[in-house]
């Protein structure tokens, strides 16, 4: 998909013609006036549809603005969402080119939808306090303790599966008051001063910076938890989807992404 | 009726010709609109394993603790949002135009909003809380008591906001007759207007019953989500949706059956609610 290159509002229609089989691309900015330079062989352009687990939010908009500065023919138009529901919607039909998820297992529902998954990186449960840590909270063991006011997330999202390796392997009961609905509830339920302590991903521990207090331990290798990439069969604009693969596997995606807390494979 | 056709129900006029097309044809759409998708769940729906997912002792427990919770917060929400709707419609507030507005609020802010607020207020460092922490060691949010207040405040408006409506649509002579005849204003309340609000008193009860039961954002924000305390159906099937559409879609048409029940339950009083207020 070539989109042809002119200046001039008064193409605007051709200009949308020659944009077969995407979604028509009426941003000014695609309205370069670079005349009638032939296009690289390699230059992308259109636009990219990338689906990324909330957690990735972060890392991914600023590959984006790096996507975008190396690949000035493509808009990146980023949609974050729990894994779950990314896949569902990539199942149902989304016009996405790029699939990243929390963990293998959402990949694999959207398994028959995308081409080759690979692992691209990796995060670990921590335990955050609010920032003073009002229960004094040291370690898992702490997650025992029924006077404590403590969240997880509920089993049902990874992070809550991930939580409930964590405490059989630790051979923990926790006494938990809160299964919150993801991971970025039950991280601002110890923001907000609401619990003693919460278990979150490394990455969004580091998120919230001074808010939180946080704390490591040894169990948490039990339960790690990878993030999948994958394009998606389907792909409307391949090249792109292809390039953005190229980029978060770069050296330069592992920058960003440990800079933001996660581990690489 | 006060139309002056005596013992005649509406639509039983014998002069009632065919619906003008005007009205006909959007009104339908609008049934249309409203049905369909409840219609393509039902077919999507896993009759099959329907009783299976639904006869589950955590799927019982959430439908459980939904139905208590929300009688809880009805009841509530009539206690207090009956006197509120009299304050409102006869009780010459002060800036009344003001305090209405006030009381629709909870009906147009985002539930999720609804329970952020009910955390800064009550929560463990709500401008309240912190002292019920310090002073009693009561902690609300993360208890079944957060539950029914979350519900409470999504779905009182309903209530005051219907009663409100009659109040302020009620013929006041005969409240005006009762008090030449020397009866007090409780008295002329409670056998006089009270009575005739009686119909929109109960529309508005079934209103905030079906909000309450439905309350998902308000709920999981201030109170939490532990099995049997706060998971509340629209909860559970939040959850379920995770990991199992098929599920979830179960648990709707569990939730949907019941409050279609309450509602049908209720119907010969919702009619002569619109009735009475129109």
């Amino acid at each position: 998909m070539r989109l042809g290159r002119s200046a001039g509002v008064v193409l605007t229609a051709m200009l949308l013609a020659s944009c077969s089989g995407g979604t028509p691309d009426d941003g000014p900015s695609d309205l370069m006036g670079s005349g009638t330079v032939a296009p690289a062989p390699d230059e992308i352009t259109g636009d990219l549809t990338v689906f990324a687990a909330a957690s990735l939010q972060g890392v991914f908009e600023e590959l984006a603005t790096t996507f975008e500065e190396q690949h000035p023919g493509v808009t990146v138009a980023l949609n974050f969402a729990a894994s779950s529901a990314l896949a569902e919607q990539v199942n149902a039909g989304a016009p996405v080119d790029v699939l990243a998820t929390a963990s293998a297992s959402t990949m694999e529902q959207a398994a028959a939808e995308v081409s080759d998954p690979v692992t691209f990186a990796s995060n670990t449960l921590v335990i955050v306090t609010p920032s003073d840590n009002p229960g004094v909270v040291t370690g898992l063991a702490d997650f025992a303790d029924p006077d404590l006011t403590l969240a997880v997330c509920a089993v049902e999202v990874p992070c809550g599966a991930a939580a409930e390796k964590v405490f059989t392997a630790a051979g923990i009961t926790p006494a938990v008051d809160t299964f919150a609905e993801n991971v970025t509830a039950t991280l601002n339920l110890a923001v907000s001063g609401e619990v003693d302590a919460s278990l979150v991903y490394a990455t969004d521990a580091l998120g919230a910076g001074d808010t939180v207090s946080t704390i490591t331990f040894p169990e948490s290798a039990e339960a790690v938890n990878d993030n999948l990439i994958a394009a998606a069969a389907q792909a409307p604009n391949a090249a792109a989807a292809q390039a953005w693969l190229d980029l978060v596997l770069s050296d330069e995606g592992a920058a960003v992404l440990t800079a933001a807390g996660f581990d690489l494979p | 009726m006060s139309d002056g056709q005596a013992g005649r129900r509406p639509g039983q006029s014998a002069h009632a010709a065919r619906p003008p097309l005007v009205l006909l044809v959007p009104g339908l759409a609008a049934l249309v609109f409203l049905a369909l998708p409840l219609v393509a769940l039902l077919v999507r729906a896993p009759w099959s394993e329907l009783v299976e997912i639904v006869a589950t002792g955590p799927v019982a427990q959430a439908l459980w603790l939904s139905l208590r919770t929300a009688t809880t917060a009805t009841l509530v929400s009539l206690v207090l949002g009956v006197p509120l709707a009299w304050l409102l419609a006869r009780g010459r507030l002060p800036g009344g135009g003001v305090i209405r507005a006030l009381v629709t609020l909870p009906m147009v802010l985002p539930p999720v909003v609804g329970g952020v607020a009910l955390l800064s207020l009550l929560g463990r460092r709500g401008l309240l809380g912190e002292h019920l922490d310090a002073w009693f060691g009561l902690t609300i949010p993360f208890t079944t008591t957060a539950v029914v207040l979350a519900q409470t405040f999504v779905s009182l408006p309903f209530l005051v906001l219907s009663v409100d409506g009659a109040l302020r649509g009620l013929d006041r002579r005969y409240e005006d007759v009762s008090a030449t005849l020397g009866a007090s204003r409780w008295t002329t309340f409670r056998r006089v207007t009270l009575p005739m609000i009686a119909p929109a008193v109960g529309a508005g009860a079934v209103l905030c019953f079906a909000r309450a039961l439905g309350e998902f954002g308000a709920t999981i924000t201030f109170a939490g989500n532990f099995p049997g305390t706060t998971r509340t159906m629209p909860i559970a099937i939040y959850l379920a949706m995770e990991q199992s559409p098929q599920a979830a879609i179960a648990l709707s048409i569990v939730l949907v059956a019941i409050s279609a029940l309450v509602l049908i339950l209720l119907r010969s009083r919702w009619l002569t609610a619109l009735g009475s207020t129109t």
